[in-house]
């Protein structure tokens, strides 16, 4: 057996919810203890945060200023760093970490295992592959460190209740600085964050425009639900890409879902075959859609919603 | 820059609905249509923009696989690249394997930017170019959906979970392509006759020094766990009534 540690996912004052995922997946594994390190500028708030979650032994705050945005680049040769205490490093298959594990198994001279969806045994997985069209059994060598990403749609987050203890440490690693962070454009809407909404409205290309749009978001708001886009709506320019849900958007589990006016290509469906309840609205009755839909609407969408809207009154 | 590498994968295409074979064995692909990987397409689109900006002067394709590997690279040189170069091998090897190679083409090469698909379509791992920059000791910009080159630096704007980050990259680097990076050209019939006649070199894996190696095994696949199939309601009212019997209302 040995000691897991998992990476956190933060904005630099919250703690993003895959990490508790993380842990949830960590903790199916025998082990000697589950460690979370927080890199930060100032880790303080992301800390606490971490050292309430139950299932953590210890959280490692790793405060530098070159730490201040989740470059990979920079957090790789850190994570390497620590790596020799750990038979396993995880961190969340979101863009943060699907950017930055890859590079820490390089370092380390191993593979990764990406999107881990079961542990069958501390080194035996499973994953989606081919768009989640099959699940693989990945076999890893026992002897070596393991790098992963957990796949978050397939874990609840761990609960709070935990105290672990918070350790400074200080890594004496070079950085590099060829990579400097520019800006980050962030759609702050309120609205619940897609990635952990019980609840998601999504449209698609049939939405036919960003006006016309504002349908979905004004249903997601009756609801309180996150909204979340087709591919073919975000390229069309109607929302933007972080409202994409999909194969190569994200991958989501909530317990409703709404697909309105969305075809249900397999690229799409990847993203919410974990979803609770679907419900369908589209024109024609043989969109793929409806195979996967536990609720079918057939009928124009622009006619449905609002009905839907004004009965949840 | 002199040189713009490209890594073109030779994958299902992603109109094939994949299925596992009964026994487990592996995916039922013999015979399905094979095409470059959407995200390299994307890729090599973007480095014939960057060459025909006057940004770079040759764009070289290259593939790892068996011989096959070559029809993905005639349609990349079809497409406008200068030249292609597959490291051929039959065996299965892995990402980490893969970014080896990469970088002892880079060695060879010496590109100025390498661009490659943020993930194949097949495994789905999006590890490569990540694996690749931590190798050649270089910056990763990963899920690129847009590109600015100037004065040896890349600006690159990344499709990331909480909307689009922006970060400069020294060169050289490697930059892996997102869905909104471009679109691709189509190939024309007298490109894919010029294309026959572009060079195309083939060289084994061991003659790069590099062993192929896998040190994950995919031991078995299932099919995913089927959604049981739902119902057509008459109207919003039934639907209401549904979602509020199951207690999601
Ligand atoms: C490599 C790759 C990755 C991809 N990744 C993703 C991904 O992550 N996510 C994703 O979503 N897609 C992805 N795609 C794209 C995917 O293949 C589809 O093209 C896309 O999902 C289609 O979006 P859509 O359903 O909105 O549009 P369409 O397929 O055009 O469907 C529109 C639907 O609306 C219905 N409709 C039209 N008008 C009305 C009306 N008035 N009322 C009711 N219904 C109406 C139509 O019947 C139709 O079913 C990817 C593709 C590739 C190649
Ligand atoms: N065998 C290969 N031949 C060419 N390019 C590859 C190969 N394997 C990976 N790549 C490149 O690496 C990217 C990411 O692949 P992956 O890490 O397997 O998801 C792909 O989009 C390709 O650009």
């Amino acid at each position: 057996m040995g000691r897991i540690l998992i990476v956190a996912e933060h904005d630099g004052s919250t703690l993003n919810a895959s990490t508790a995922k993380c842990i949830t997946c960590a903790e199916t594994i025998d082990n000697d203890g589950i460690d979370v390190v927080v890199f930060a500028s100032d880790g303080a708030a992301v800390c606490e945060q971490t050292s309430a979650l139950a299932g953590v032994s210890r959280v490692l705050r790793i405060d530098n200023a070159a730490n201040e945005h989740a470059l990979a680049a920079i957090l790789a040769p850190q994570i390497a760093a620590l790596a020799g205490d750990y038979s396993h490093v995880f961190g969340p298959s979101t863009t943060f970490g699907k950017d930055l594990m890859p590079r820490v198994a390089a370092l380390l001279g191993v593979g990764q295992v990406s999107d881990i969806m079961e542990v069958l045994d501390t080194h035996r997985f499973r994953r989606p592959i081919y768009a989640g069209n099959a699940i693989a059994t990945v076999d890893a060598p026992p002897d070596h460190i393991l790098i992963a990403t957990v796949r978050t749609a397939s874990y609840s987050a761990a609960a709070s209740g935990g105290s672990a203890e918070i350790e400074t440490r200080h890594l004496d690693v070079e950085l590099p600085d060829h990579t400097r962070f520019v800006k980050l454009d962030a759609d702050e809407t309120g609205r619940p964050d897609l990635q952990s909404a019980a609840r998601v409205v999504s449209g698609g290309r049939a939405l036919g425009s960003s006006a016309n749009f504002e349908l979905i978001f004004g249903l997601a708001e009756k609801l309180g639900a996150a909204v979340g886009a087709s591919r073919a709506a975000v390229d069309a320019g109607y929302v933007p890409n972080d409202l994409q849900v999909g194969q190569t958007g994200k991958i989501i589990a909530p317990d409703l879902y709404f697909a309105i006016g969305i075809s249900g290509a397999i690229q799409h469906l990847t993203g919410i075959k974990d979803a609770g309840t679907i419900v369908a609205i589209n024109k024609d009755p043989e969109a793929p859609i409806f195979e996967v839909a536990d609720y079918g609407l057939v009928g124009d969408l622009f006619q449905i919603v609002p009905e839907l809207e004004n009965a949840l009154d | 820059m002199q040189k713009v590498m490209v890594c073109l994968k030779r994958v299902v295409d992603f109109n094939v609905r994949v299925r596992v074979r009964p026994d487990g064995s592996g995916d039922a692909t013999d015979g399905v249509k094979m095409s470059i990987n959407p995200f390299d397409e994307i890729g090599l689109e973007e480095a014939l923009r960057i060459k025909e900006r006057g940004d770079a002067d040759e764009v070289v394709v290259v593939s790892i696989g068996p011989s096959d590997c070559q029809q993905q690279l005639r349609t990349g040189l079809a497409m406008g690249a200068d030249r292609a170069i597959l490291v051929e091998t039959s065996e299965t090897i892995d990402p980490l394997c893969s970014a080896r190679v990469f970088h002892a083409l880079i060695r060879r090469e010496q590109p100025g930017l390498v661009l490659m698909g943020k993930q194949a379509i097949d495994d789905d791992n999006n590890q490569t170019g990540q694996m690749l920059a931590a190798l050649w000791v270089r910056p990763q910009a990963t899920f690129a959906s847009e590109l600015v080159l100037s004065d040896g630096t890349a600006r690159v704007t990344r499709e990331v979970d909480a909307g689009l980050e922006t970060i400069d990259v020294e060169l050289p680097a490697v930059v892996t392509t997102d869905l909104r990076l471009n679109e691709p050209r189509y190939v024309k019939l007298p490109e894919i006759m010029k294309a026959k006649r572009k060079p195309l070199e083939t060289i084994g894996l061991g003659e790069l020094g590099v062993e192929a190696t896998a040190q994950h095994k995919f031991v078995n696949y299932e099919p995913p766990a089927p959604r049981a199939k739902g119902e057509q309601l008459a109207d919003v009212a039934e639907l209401i009534g549904k979602l509020k019997e199951k207690g999601l209302l």
